[in-house]
Protein backbone atom coordinates (compact mmCIF):
# COMPACT_ATOMS: atom_id res chain seq x y z
CA UNK A 1 0.00 0.00 0.00
CA UNK A 2 1.47 3.20 -0.77
CA UNK A 3 0.47 6.50 -0.28
CA UNK A 4 1.73 9.74 -1.08
CA UNK A 5 4.62 11.72 0.59
CA UNK A 6 2.02 14.40 2.38
CA UNK A 7 0.31 11.42 3.72
CA UNK A 8 3.17 10.04 4.83
CA UNK A 9 4.30 13.54 6.67
CA UNK A 10 1.37 14.29 7.86
CA UNK A 11 1.34 10.28 9.18
CA UNK A 12 3.92 10.88 11.55
CA UNK A 13 3.25 14.13 12.06
CA UNK A 14 0.18 13.28 13.67
CA UNK A 15 1.55 10.51 16.11
CA UNK A 16 3.37 12.87 17.91
CA UNK A 17 0.24 14.90 18.53
CA UNK A 18 -1.41 12.05 20.55
CA UNK A 19 -0.42 9.74 23.97
CA UNK A 20 -2.29 6.86 22.38
CA UNK A 21 -1.34 5.78 18.54
CA UNK A 22 -5.61 4.95 18.09
CA UNK A 23 -6.07 9.00 17.79
CA UNK A 24 -5.03 9.42 15.04
CA UNK A 25 -7.55 7.06 13.67
CA UNK A 26 -10.13 8.67 12.30
CA UNK A 27 -8.35 11.46 10.68
CA UNK A 28 -6.08 9.36 9.40
CA UNK A 29 -8.83 7.02 7.62
CA UNK A 30 -10.31 10.20 5.71
CA UNK A 31 -7.25 11.49 4.82
CA UNK A 32 -6.64 7.61 2.85
CA UNK A 33 -9.99 7.86 1.82
CA UNK A 34 -8.89 11.02 -0.08
CA UNK A 35 -6.29 9.45 -1.83
CA UNK A 36 -7.64 6.00 -3.00
CA UNK A 37 -11.43 7.24 -3.15
CA UNK A 38 -12.57 4.38 -0.85
CA UNK A 39 -11.58 2.48 2.30
CA UNK A 40 -10.91 0.03 0.46
CA UNK A 41 -9.77 -4.11 2.11
CA UNK A 42 -6.08 -3.23 1.53
CA UNK A 43 -6.38 0.25 3.12
CA UNK A 44 -8.06 -1.27 6.24
CA UNK A 45 -5.69 -3.70 6.48
CA UNK A 46 -2.70 -1.05 6.42
CA UNK A 47 -3.77 1.49 8.57
CA UNK A 48 -4.94 -1.48 11.33
CA UNK A 49 -1.45 -2.70 11.20
CA UNK A 50 -0.09 0.64 11.26
CA UNK A 51 -2.13 1.49 14.29
CA UNK A 52 -1.72 -2.09 16.13
CA UNK A 53 -5.30 -2.69 16.12
CA UNK A 54 -7.51 -5.37 13.99
CA UNK A 55 -9.51 -4.86 11.13
CA UNK A 56 -12.07 -5.21 12.71
CA UNK A 57 -11.90 -2.54 15.06
CA UNK A 58 -11.05 -0.19 11.84
CA UNK A 59 -14.12 -1.31 10.07
CA UNK A 60 -15.83 -0.63 13.63
CA UNK A 61 -14.84 3.01 13.04
CA UNK A 62 -15.51 3.62 9.45
CA UNK A 63 -19.64 2.55 10.10
CA UNK A 64 -19.96 4.82 12.07
CA UNK A 65 -18.43 8.29 10.22
CA UNK A 66 -20.91 9.20 7.25
CA UNK A 67 -17.99 10.66 5.42
CA UNK A 68 -16.43 7.34 5.47
CA UNK A 69 -17.04 4.91 3.12
CA UNK A 70 -16.09 1.49 2.25
CA UNK A 71 -17.36 1.61 -1.51
CA UNK A 72 -16.05 3.36 -4.89
CA UNK A 73 -17.75 6.91 -5.03
CA UNK A 74 -17.63 9.46 -8.29
CA UNK A 75 -14.68 11.40 -9.33
CA UNK A 76 -17.30 14.35 -7.79
CA UNK A 77 -18.84 13.37 -5.00
CA UNK A 78 -22.29 15.62 -4.97
CA UNK A 79 -23.40 16.21 -1.49
CA UNK A 80 -26.80 18.03 -1.21
CA UNK A 81 -27.86 19.32 2.05
CA UNK A 82 -31.78 18.94 2.96
CA UNK A 83 -32.09 19.70 6.58
CA UNK A 84 -34.60 21.94 7.70
CA UNK A 85 -32.97 25.43 6.67
CA UNK A 86 -32.45 24.48 3.17
CA UNK A 87 -35.48 21.85 3.09
CA UNK A 88 -37.13 25.44 4.44
CA UNK A 89 -35.21 27.37 1.01
CA UNK A 90 -35.55 24.23 -1.85
CA UNK A 91 -32.84 21.69 -0.52
CA UNK A 92 -35.31 19.12 -1.16
CA UNK A 93 -36.29 20.32 -4.89
CA UNK A 94 -32.65 20.56 -5.78
CA UNK A 95 -31.37 17.26 -4.64
CA UNK A 96 -34.57 15.87 -7.07
CA UNK A 97 -33.30 17.93 -9.61
CA UNK A 98 -29.55 16.66 -8.90
CA UNK A 99 -31.23 13.22 -9.25
CA UNK A 100 -32.96 13.57 -12.54
CA UNK A 101 -30.18 15.36 -14.11
CA UNK A 102 -27.66 12.73 -13.03
CA UNK A 103 -30.01 9.79 -13.40
CA UNK A 104 -28.45 8.92 -10.00
CA UNK A 105 -30.30 8.68 -6.84
CA UNK A 106 -28.81 9.10 -3.33
CA UNK A 107 -25.43 7.52 -2.72
CA UNK A 108 -25.58 6.57 -6.49
CA UNK A 109 -22.47 7.17 -8.97
CA UNK A 110 -22.82 8.02 -12.83
CA UNK A 111 -21.78 4.91 -14.82
CA UNK A 112 -19.26 6.95 -16.28
CA UNK A 113 -17.76 7.48 -12.60
CA UNK A 114 -18.14 11.13 -12.83
CA UNK A 115 -20.55 12.07 -10.35
CA UNK A 116 -21.71 10.32 -6.84
CA UNK A 117 -24.97 11.99 -5.62
CA UNK A 118 -25.56 11.94 -2.06
CA UNK A 119 -28.55 13.13 0.23
CA UNK A 120 -26.59 14.56 3.62
CA UNK A 121 -27.41 16.29 7.11
CA UNK A 122 -26.70 19.87 7.83
CA UNK A 123 -23.56 20.96 6.63
CA UNK A 124 -22.81 23.98 8.13
CA UNK A 125 -24.25 26.53 5.62
CA UNK A 126 -27.63 27.45 7.25
CA UNK A 127 -27.97 30.71 6.62
CA UNK A 128 -26.62 30.36 2.71
CA UNK A 129 -29.46 27.82 1.82
CA UNK A 130 -29.83 26.02 0.49
CA UNK A 131 -26.21 24.73 0.07
CA UNK A 132 -24.34 21.42 -1.37
CA UNK A 133 -20.69 20.05 -1.01
CA UNK A 134 -18.95 18.71 -4.14
CA UNK A 135 -16.19 16.99 -2.59
CA UNK A 136 -14.84 19.73 0.18
CA UNK A 137 -16.11 22.69 -2.01
CA UNK A 138 -19.10 24.64 -0.65
CA UNK A 139 -21.30 25.98 -3.35
CA UNK A 140 -24.19 27.88 -1.69
CA UNK A 141 -27.27 30.34 -2.42
CA UNK A 142 -27.96 27.51 -4.74
CA UNK A 143 -30.83 27.64 -7.43
CA UNK A 144 -31.39 25.28 -9.98
CA UNK A 145 -29.72 27.26 -12.66
CA UNK A 146 -26.37 27.66 -10.54
CA UNK A 147 -26.52 23.64 -9.61
CA UNK A 148 -26.54 23.09 -13.40
CA UNK A 149 -23.57 25.63 -13.88
CA UNK A 150 -22.03 23.75 -11.03
CA UNK A 151 -21.90 20.61 -12.46
CA UNK A 152 -21.18 21.18 -15.68
CA UNK A 153 -17.77 22.84 -14.08
CA UNK A 154 -16.67 19.71 -12.53
CA UNK A 155 -17.96 17.69 -15.31
CA UNK A 156 -15.37 20.09 -17.51
CA UNK A 157 -12.68 18.80 -15.25
CA UNK B 1 -15.88 31.81 1.12
CA UNK B 2 -19.02 32.54 3.29
CA UNK B 3 -20.90 35.94 2.94
CA UNK B 4 -20.90 38.11 5.36
CA UNK B 5 -23.62 40.62 6.26
CA UNK B 6 -24.11 43.46 8.84
CA UNK B 7 -26.79 45.08 10.56
CA UNK B 8 -26.63 48.60 12.76
CA UNK B 9 -27.49 46.81 16.13
CA UNK B 10 -24.40 44.39 16.20
CA UNK B 11 -21.85 44.14 18.38
CA UNK B 12 -19.19 43.07 17.10
CA UNK B 13 -16.93 41.42 19.54
CA UNK B 14 -16.40 37.48 18.46
CA UNK B 15 -16.56 38.77 14.92
CA UNK B 16 -14.72 42.08 14.85
CA UNK B 17 -11.83 40.70 12.51
CA UNK B 18 -14.11 39.24 10.18
CA UNK B 19 -13.14 40.15 6.96
CA UNK B 20 -9.75 41.80 7.99
CA UNK B 21 -7.50 38.97 7.03
CA UNK B 22 -6.87 38.60 10.46
CA UNK B 23 -6.04 34.63 9.60
CA UNK B 24 -2.56 36.32 9.01
CA UNK B 25 -0.79 36.37 11.97
CA UNK B 26 0.75 39.35 11.38
CA UNK B 27 -2.48 41.05 10.62
CA UNK B 28 -4.29 39.10 13.62
CA UNK B 29 -1.16 41.22 15.91
CA UNK B 30 -1.94 44.34 14.58
CA UNK B 31 -5.35 43.77 15.67
CA UNK B 32 -4.64 42.89 19.44
CA UNK B 33 -3.93 39.38 18.78
CA UNK B 34 -1.98 37.73 20.93
CA UNK B 35 -1.86 40.31 23.83
CA UNK B 36 -4.90 38.28 25.91
CA UNK B 37 -2.80 35.31 25.89
CA UNK B 38 0.55 37.45 27.77
CA UNK B 39 -1.82 39.17 30.33
CA UNK B 40 -3.01 35.60 31.26
CA UNK B 41 0.55 34.76 31.55
CA UNK B 42 0.95 37.24 34.42
CA UNK B 43 -2.15 36.65 36.25
CA UNK B 44 -3.11 33.96 39.01
CA UNK B 45 -4.71 31.07 37.24
CA UNK B 46 -7.64 31.13 39.88
CA UNK B 47 -7.49 35.04 39.24
CA UNK B 48 -8.35 34.24 35.15
CA UNK B 49 -10.92 31.35 36.23
CA UNK B 50 -12.60 34.51 38.41
CA UNK B 51 -12.71 37.10 36.12
CA UNK B 52 -14.19 34.28 33.05
CA UNK B 53 -16.83 33.71 35.77
CA UNK B 54 -17.80 37.21 36.45
CA UNK B 55 -17.83 37.67 32.90
CA UNK B 56 -21.18 35.82 32.94
CA UNK B 57 -19.78 33.76 29.92
CA UNK B 58 -21.90 30.92 29.21
CA UNK B 59 -21.46 27.71 26.48
CA UNK B 60 -21.82 28.95 23.25
CA UNK B 61 -22.50 25.60 21.90
CA UNK B 62 -25.80 25.60 23.53
CA UNK B 63 -26.00 24.14 27.44
CA UNK B 64 -25.12 27.86 28.35
CA UNK B 65 -23.17 26.55 31.62
CA UNK B 66 -20.88 28.94 33.17
CA UNK B 67 -17.93 28.68 31.40
CA UNK B 68 -14.99 29.64 34.32
CA UNK B 69 -17.27 27.43 36.99
CA UNK B 70 -16.75 24.83 34.07
CA UNK B 71 -12.78 25.55 34.51
CA UNK B 72 -13.01 25.86 38.45
CA UNK B 73 -13.93 21.97 37.79
CA UNK B 74 -10.71 20.80 37.01
CA UNK B 75 -8.51 19.57 39.80
CA UNK B 76 -5.46 21.58 40.92
CA UNK B 77 -3.64 18.59 41.23
CA UNK B 78 -3.55 15.90 38.88
CA UNK B 79 -1.63 12.64 38.65
CA UNK B 80 -2.69 12.20 35.14
CA UNK B 81 -1.99 15.40 32.55
CA UNK B 82 -4.75 18.06 32.07
CA UNK B 83 -6.31 18.94 28.43
CA UNK B 84 -7.95 21.52 26.58
CA UNK B 85 -10.53 20.23 24.00
CA UNK B 86 -12.23 22.57 21.49
CA UNK B 87 -15.26 21.67 20.50
CA UNK B 88 -15.50 22.70 16.66
CA UNK B 89 -18.27 19.64 15.08
CA UNK B 90 -20.06 22.01 14.44
CA UNK B 91 -23.67 20.34 13.44
CA UNK B 92 -26.80 21.40 15.27
CA UNK B 93 -28.88 22.14 12.33
CA UNK B 94 -29.55 25.63 11.87
CA UNK B 95 -25.83 26.78 13.44
CA UNK B 96 -23.24 27.88 10.99
CA UNK B 97 -21.00 30.24 13.33
CA UNK B 98 -18.20 28.55 13.96
CA UNK B 99 -17.45 27.85 10.41
CA UNK B 100 -16.97 32.13 10.22
CA UNK B 101 -14.95 32.11 13.39
CA UNK B 102 -12.31 29.48 11.71
CA UNK B 103 -12.49 30.71 8.70
CA UNK B 104 -11.62 34.63 9.69
CA UNK B 105 -10.26 34.84 13.07
CA UNK B 106 -8.48 30.79 13.76
CA UNK B 107 -5.97 32.51 16.29
CA UNK B 108 -8.56 33.77 18.40
CA UNK B 109 -9.62 30.15 18.73
CA UNK B 110 -5.60 29.07 19.74
CA UNK B 111 -5.66 32.05 22.24
CA UNK B 112 -8.55 30.86 23.88
CA UNK B 113 -7.36 27.32 23.74
CA UNK B 114 -4.10 28.92 25.45
CA UNK B 115 -5.95 30.99 27.99
CA UNK B 116 -8.24 27.86 29.25
CA UNK B 117 -5.17 26.15 29.95
CA UNK B 118 -3.06 28.38 31.59
CA UNK B 119 -6.16 29.06 33.70
CA UNK B 120 -6.64 25.21 34.45
CA UNK B 121 -3.07 24.12 34.25
CA UNK B 122 -2.92 22.37 31.50
CA UNK B 123 -0.18 22.12 29.17
CA UNK B 124 -1.99 20.81 25.69
CA UNK B 125 -4.63 21.29 23.63
CA UNK B 126 -7.02 20.17 20.93
CA UNK B 127 -8.72 21.56 17.89
CA UNK B 128 -11.10 19.60 16.91
CA UNK B 129 -12.95 20.56 13.03
CA UNK B 130 -15.70 18.90 11.61
CA UNK B 131 -14.30 16.69 8.82
CA UNK B 132 -16.78 18.73 6.50
CA UNK B 133 -15.24 21.80 7.03
CA UNK B 134 -11.80 20.34 5.34
CA UNK B 135 -11.07 24.05 4.30
CA UNK B 136 -11.03 25.44 7.75
CA UNK B 137 -9.16 22.01 9.11
CA UNK B 138 -6.60 23.76 6.58
CA UNK B 139 -7.00 27.26 7.75
CA UNK B 140 -6.43 26.34 11.32
CA UNK B 141 -3.13 23.80 9.98
CA UNK B 142 -1.56 27.73 8.96
CA UNK B 143 -2.61 29.41 11.95
CA UNK B 144 -0.72 26.34 14.52
CA UNK B 145 2.36 26.36 12.37
CA UNK B 146 2.56 29.78 12.38
CA UNK B 147 2.06 30.31 15.91
CA UNK B 148 4.94 27.95 16.78
CA UNK B 149 7.19 29.49 14.19
CA UNK B 150 6.70 33.00 16.67
CA UNK B 151 7.33 31.21 19.34
CA UNK B 152 3.92 31.38 20.94
CA UNK B 153 3.07 27.97 21.10
CA UNK B 154 5.49 25.12 22.22
CA UNK B 155 8.34 25.20 25.17
CA UNK B 156 8.26 28.32 27.25
CA UNK B 157 5.59 30.39 25.46
CA UNK B 158 6.28 33.99 24.81
CA UNK B 159 9.26 33.46 27.28
CA UNK B 160 7.05 33.01 29.91
CA UNK B 161 8.57 29.58 31.30
CA UNK B 162 5.11 28.41 30.72
CA UNK B 163 4.94 25.22 27.92
CA UNK B 164 1.60 24.82 26.10
CA UNK B 165 1.23 22.27 23.28
CA UNK B 166 -2.03 22.87 20.19
CA UNK B 167 -2.66 20.25 18.09
CA UNK B 168 -5.67 20.04 15.39
CA UNK B 169 -7.71 17.39 14.31
CA UNK B 170 -10.35 16.30 12.35
CA UNK B 171 -13.38 14.70 12.41
CA UNK B 172 -15.13 12.35 9.61
CA UNK B 173 -19.17 13.44 9.51
CA UNK B 174 -21.12 12.56 12.87
CA UNK B 175 -23.72 14.98 14.54
CA UNK B 176 -23.12 13.07 18.15
CA UNK B 177 -19.65 13.80 18.11
CA UNK B 178 -20.69 17.22 18.76
CA UNK B 179 -21.74 15.92 22.22
CA UNK B 180 -19.02 16.44 24.52
CA UNK B 181 -17.98 12.60 25.80
CA UNK B 182 -18.37 11.44 22.16
CA UNK B 183 -16.30 14.01 21.20
CA UNK B 184 -13.57 12.54 23.55
CA UNK B 185 -14.06 8.86 22.19
CA UNK B 186 -13.78 10.21 18.27
CA UNK B 187 -10.69 11.91 19.35
CA UNK B 188 -9.20 8.88 20.99
CA UNK B 189 -10.05 7.03 17.59
CA UNK B 190 -13.37 5.53 18.34
CA UNK B 191 -16.36 5.42 17.77
CA UNK B 192 -18.66 8.29 19.07
CA UNK B 193 -20.27 6.31 21.45
CA UNK B 194 -21.09 9.30 24.54
CA UNK B 195 -19.97 8.25 28.30
CA UNK B 196 -22.13 7.97 31.52
CA UNK B 197 -21.36 10.71 33.59
CA UNK B 198 -19.94 10.98 36.77
CA UNK B 199 -17.34 11.30 36.41
CA UNK B 200 -17.13 14.34 34.08
CA UNK B 201 -14.36 15.38 31.92
CA UNK B 202 -13.37 17.79 34.08
CA UNK B 203 -12.36 15.06 36.28
CA UNK B 204 -12.44 12.24 34.17
CA UNK B 205 -11.78 13.29 30.23
CA UNK B 206 -9.46 12.64 27.65
CA UNK B 207 -6.92 9.24 28.53
CA UNK B 208 -8.54 9.75 31.75
CA UNK B 209 -6.92 13.11 31.88
CA UNK B 210 -8.91 15.76 33.37
CA UNK B 211 -10.34 17.82 30.49
CA UNK B 212 -12.30 21.15 29.63
CA UNK B 213 -14.42 21.10 26.62
CA UNK B 214 -15.60 24.60 25.51
CA UNK B 215 -17.50 25.29 21.95
CA UNK B 216 -15.14 27.38 19.99
CA UNK B 217 -17.09 30.89 19.87
CA UNK B 218 -16.58 30.47 23.93
CA UNK B 219 -13.03 29.94 23.29
CA UNK B 220 -12.82 33.01 20.84
CA UNK B 221 -14.70 35.20 23.42
CA UNK B 222 -12.60 34.44 26.06
CA UNK B 223 -9.33 36.41 24.67
CA UNK B 224 -11.73 39.51 24.32
CA UNK B 225 -12.96 39.03 27.83
CA UNK B 226 -9.10 38.84 29.14
CA UNK B 227 -8.32 42.41 27.31
CA UNK B 228 -12.01 44.01 28.43
CA UNK B 229 -12.58 42.88 31.91
CA UNK B 230 -14.86 40.60 33.02
CA UNK B 231 -17.74 43.97 33.77
CA UNK B 232 -17.47 45.09 30.01
CA UNK B 233 -18.32 41.85 29.11
CA UNK B 234 -21.14 41.13 31.37
CA UNK B 235 -22.71 44.02 31.17
CA UNK B 236 -23.12 43.59 27.23
CA UNK B 237 -25.99 41.16 28.14
CA UNK B 238 -28.83 41.35 30.65
CA UNK B 239 -27.70 39.01 34.29
CA UNK B 240 -26.07 36.47 34.07
CA UNK B 241 -25.93 36.31 30.76
CA UNK B 242 -23.04 37.60 29.47
CA UNK B 243 -21.75 38.85 25.90
CA UNK B 244 -22.42 39.04 22.82
CA UNK B 245 -23.92 35.76 20.45
CA UNK B 246 -23.54 35.19 16.76
CA UNK B 247 -26.71 34.29 16.00
CA UNK B 248 -27.70 32.42 12.55
CA UNK B 249 -30.82 33.58 10.87
CA UNK B 250 -31.79 30.94 8.56
CA UNK B 251 -35.16 29.65 6.76
CA UNK B 252 -37.58 32.32 5.30
CA UNK B 253 -36.21 35.27 5.68
CA UNK B 254 -35.07 38.48 3.50
CA UNK B 255 -32.29 38.91 5.03
CA UNK B 256 -30.64 35.19 6.31
CA UNK B 257 -26.66 35.49 7.41
CA UNK B 258 -25.15 35.21 10.76
CA UNK B 259 -25.30 38.19 13.32
CA UNK B 260 -23.10 39.42 16.57
CA UNK B 261 -26.13 40.56 18.61
CA UNK B 262 -25.68 41.46 22.55
CA UNK B 263 -27.32 38.63 24.36
CA UNK B 264 -31.09 38.95 25.23
CA UNK B 265 -31.88 40.80 22.29
CA UNK B 266 -35.36 40.66 21.15
CA UNK B 267 -36.55 37.71 19.05
CA UNK B 268 -38.96 39.62 17.19
CA UNK B 269 -36.97 42.47 16.18
CA UNK B 270 -34.55 39.52 14.79
CA UNK B 271 -36.59 38.44 12.68
CA UNK B 272 -38.26 41.43 11.68
CA UNK B 273 -35.44 43.90 11.83
CA UNK B 274 -32.14 42.08 11.83
CA UNK B 275 -33.50 39.30 9.49
CA UNK B 276 -35.78 41.67 7.06
CA UNK B 277 -38.91 40.06 8.09
CA UNK B 278 -40.00 37.23 6.00
CA UNK B 279 -39.62 36.54 2.25
CA UNK B 280 -42.03 37.36 0.11
CA UNK B 281 -44.38 39.17 3.14
CA UNK B 282 -46.01 35.95 3.67
CA UNK B 283 -46.75 35.73 7.12
CA UNK B 284 -44.82 33.87 10.21
CA UNK B 285 -45.50 30.24 11.83
CA UNK B 286 -42.99 29.39 14.00
CA UNK B 287 -39.53 29.78 14.71
CA UNK B 288 -36.65 27.25 15.62
CA UNK B 289 -34.59 29.20 18.23
CA UNK B 290 -31.39 27.79 18.60
CA UNK B 291 -30.97 24.99 16.81
CA UNK B 292 -33.08 21.88 15.38
CA UNK B 293 -33.33 20.04 19.22
CA UNK B 294 -34.73 23.18 21.03
CA UNK B 295 -38.70 23.24 21.26
CA UNK B 296 -40.16 25.67 18.17
CA UNK B 297 -41.89 28.78 19.31
CA UNK B 298 -45.35 30.22 17.22
CA UNK B 299 -45.51 33.46 16.02
CA UNK B 300 -47.53 34.45 19.20
CA UNK B 301 -44.67 33.08 21.50
CA UNK B 302 -41.81 35.47 19.83
CA UNK B 303 -41.36 38.61 21.49
CA UNK B 304 -38.91 37.04 24.16
CA UNK B 305 -35.47 38.24 25.15
CA UNK B 306 -32.73 35.61 23.28
CA UNK B 307 -30.69 35.03 26.39
CA UNK B 308 -30.46 31.48 28.18
CA UNK B 309 -32.29 32.33 30.83
CA UNK B 310 -35.60 33.80 29.60
CA UNK B 311 -35.52 31.37 26.42
CA UNK B 312 -35.69 28.68 29.51
CA UNK B 313 -38.71 30.48 31.38
CA UNK B 314 -40.41 30.93 27.18
CA UNK B 315 -40.08 26.89 27.35
CA UNK B 316 -37.61 26.75 24.67
CA UNK B 317 -33.81 26.99 24.88
CA UNK B 318 -31.43 29.57 23.55
CA UNK B 319 -29.51 26.73 22.26
CA UNK B 320 -26.57 27.17 19.62
CA UNK B 321 -27.64 30.28 18.11
CA UNK B 322 -29.33 28.83 14.98
CA UNK B 323 -32.13 30.59 14.36
CA UNK B 324 -34.37 28.76 11.83
CA UNK B 325 -37.80 30.93 10.79
CA UNK B 326 -40.82 29.04 9.17
CA UNK B 327 -43.36 30.82 7.00
CA UNK B 328 -47.00 30.05 6.98
CA UNK B 329 -46.69 27.93 3.95
CA UNK B 330 -44.53 25.11 6.02
CA UNK B 331 -46.45 21.72 6.54
CA UNK B 332 -45.19 21.47 10.64
CA UNK B 333 -45.59 17.45 10.49
CA UNK B 334 -43.06 17.37 7.49
CA UNK B 335 -40.79 20.12 9.37
CA UNK B 336 -41.06 17.14 12.77
CA UNK B 337 -40.27 14.40 10.17
CA UNK B 338 -37.73 16.01 8.73
CA UNK B 339 -35.84 16.90 12.24
CA UNK B 340 -36.68 13.27 13.18
CA UNK B 341 -34.91 11.92 10.13
CA UNK B 342 -32.43 13.79 11.17
CA UNK B 343 -31.77 12.17 14.48
CA UNK B 344 -32.79 9.17 13.58
CA UNK B 345 -30.28 9.33 11.26
CA UNK B 346 -27.66 10.81 13.74
CA UNK B 347 -28.32 8.30 16.89
CA UNK B 348 -25.34 6.03 17.27
CA UNK B 349 -27.64 3.35 19.08
CA UNK B 350 -26.41 3.07 21.66
CA UNK B 351 -29.11 3.85 24.18
CA UNK B 352 -32.60 1.87 23.44
CA UNK B 353 -34.98 4.46 23.82
CA UNK B 354 -32.84 6.94 21.49
CA UNK B 355 -32.13 4.39 18.93
CA UNK B 356 -35.62 2.69 19.03
CA UNK B 357 -37.93 5.77 19.69
CA UNK B 358 -35.99 7.84 16.93
CA UNK B 359 -36.69 5.06 14.33
CA UNK B 360 -40.39 4.31 15.81
CA UNK B 361 -40.90 8.57 15.19
CA UNK B 362 -39.46 8.55 11.97
CA UNK B 363 -41.88 5.58 10.51
CA UNK B 364 -45.05 7.03 11.95
CA UNK B 365 -44.15 10.65 10.93
CA UNK B 366 -43.78 9.51 7.76
CA UNK B 367 -47.01 7.54 7.63
CA UNK B 368 -48.88 10.45 9.11
CA UNK B 369 -47.37 12.71 6.51
CA UNK B 370 -48.29 10.76 3.54
CA UNK B 371 -52.02 10.45 5.19
CA UNK B 372 -52.10 6.81 6.71
CA UNK B 373 -52.22 7.85 10.26
CA UNK B 374 -54.91 7.51 12.73
CA UNK B 375 -55.64 10.03 15.81
CA UNK B 376 -53.88 7.35 18.44
CA UNK B 377 -50.97 8.23 16.60
CA UNK B 378 -51.10 11.89 17.33
CA UNK B 379 -51.04 11.37 21.22
CA UNK B 380 -48.63 8.53 20.52
CA UNK B 381 -46.00 10.50 19.22
CA UNK B 382 -46.17 12.73 22.06
CA UNK B 383 -46.25 9.46 24.73
CA UNK B 384 -42.66 8.12 22.76
CA UNK B 385 -41.09 11.24 22.40
CA UNK B 386 -41.51 11.91 26.06
CA UNK B 387 -40.48 8.43 26.92
CA UNK B 388 -37.33 9.22 25.46
CA UNK B 389 -36.52 12.31 27.69
CA UNK B 390 -33.96 11.88 30.35
CA UNK B 391 -32.92 8.19 29.33
CA UNK B 392 -30.29 8.41 27.50
CA UNK B 393 -26.25 8.67 28.29
CA UNK B 394 -26.44 11.61 26.02
CA UNK B 395 -28.74 14.39 25.18
CA UNK B 396 -29.08 12.99 21.29
CA UNK B 397 -32.57 11.64 22.33
CA UNK B 398 -34.23 14.56 24.62
CA UNK B 399 -32.98 16.69 21.22
CA UNK B 400 -35.28 14.67 18.90
CA UNK B 401 -37.91 14.40 21.67
CA UNK B 402 -38.06 18.39 22.56
CA UNK B 403 -38.92 19.98 19.35
CA UNK B 404 -41.02 16.75 18.48
CA UNK B 405 -43.35 17.30 21.69
CA UNK B 406 -43.34 20.90 21.31
CA UNK B 407 -44.35 20.59 17.22
CA UNK B 408 -47.53 18.49 18.47
CA UNK B 409 -48.67 20.28 21.11
CA UNK B 410 -48.66 23.94 19.43
CA UNK B 411 -49.44 22.28 16.05
CA UNK B 412 -51.73 19.81 16.90
CA UNK B 413 -54.64 20.54 14.65
CA UNK B 414 -52.22 20.25 11.51
CA UNK B 415 -51.88 17.28 12.68
CA UNK B 416 -55.58 16.71 12.60
CA UNK B 417 -55.73 17.74 9.23
CA UNK B 418 -53.53 15.33 7.75
CA UNK B 419 -56.28 12.44 9.33
CA UNK B 420 -58.58 10.04 7.56
CA UNK B 421 -56.38 9.29 4.12
CA UNK B 422 -56.36 13.00 3.04
CA UNK B 423 -53.15 14.43 1.39
CA UNK B 424 -51.10 17.17 3.08
CA UNK B 425 -52.85 20.54 2.72
CA UNK B 426 -49.52 21.91 2.32
CA UNK B 427 -48.58 19.81 -0.53
CA UNK B 428 -47.86 21.04 -3.64
CA UNK B 429 -49.82 19.85 -6.29
CA UNK B 430 -48.93 16.89 -8.19
CA UNK B 431 -45.72 15.99 -5.72
CA UNK B 432 -47.12 12.66 -3.88
CA UNK B 433 -44.19 10.49 -3.58
CA UNK B 434 -42.72 9.88 -0.14
CA UNK B 435 -39.96 11.74 1.11
CA UNK B 436 -36.83 10.35 0.65
CA UNK B 437 -35.19 8.43 3.31
CA UNK B 438 -31.89 8.60 4.23
CA UNK B 439 -30.06 5.42 3.97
Amino acid sequence: MKFSDQFEARFSDMLTHYPTKRSVLVPTLLYAQDEVGYLSPDVIHEIAQRLDLTELEVSNVISYYSMLTTKPRGKFNVQVCTNIACMLRGGEELLDHCKTKLGIGHKGTTPDGTFSLEEVECIGACSWAPAAQVNYDFHENLTVEKMDKVLDEYRKN
Amino acid sequence: MADLVSHPDEVKVVSKRFGKSATNIDRYLELDGYKAVQKALGMQPDAIVNLVKDSGLRGRGGAGFNTGMKWSFVPKQSPKPKYILCNGDESEPGTCKDRLIFEHDPHSVIEGVVIAGIATGSHAGYIYIRGEYRYLLEIMQKAIKDAYARGFLGKNIFGSGYDFEVYWHGGAGAYEVGEESALMESLEGKRGIPRIRPPFPAVVGLWGGPTVINNAETLASVPHILLGGAEWFAKLGPPKNGGTRLFCLSGHLNRPGVYELPMGYNLKKMIYEVGGGISGGRKLKAVVPGGSSCPVLTADEIDVSMDFDSMMKAGTMLGSGGVVVVDETTCMVNFALRIMKFYQHESCGWCIPCREGTDWLKKTLTRFHHGGGVKKDIDNIQYLSENMLGRTFCPLGDAAAMPTISIVKKFRKEFEDHLEGKPCPFEKAGVTEPAAVLA
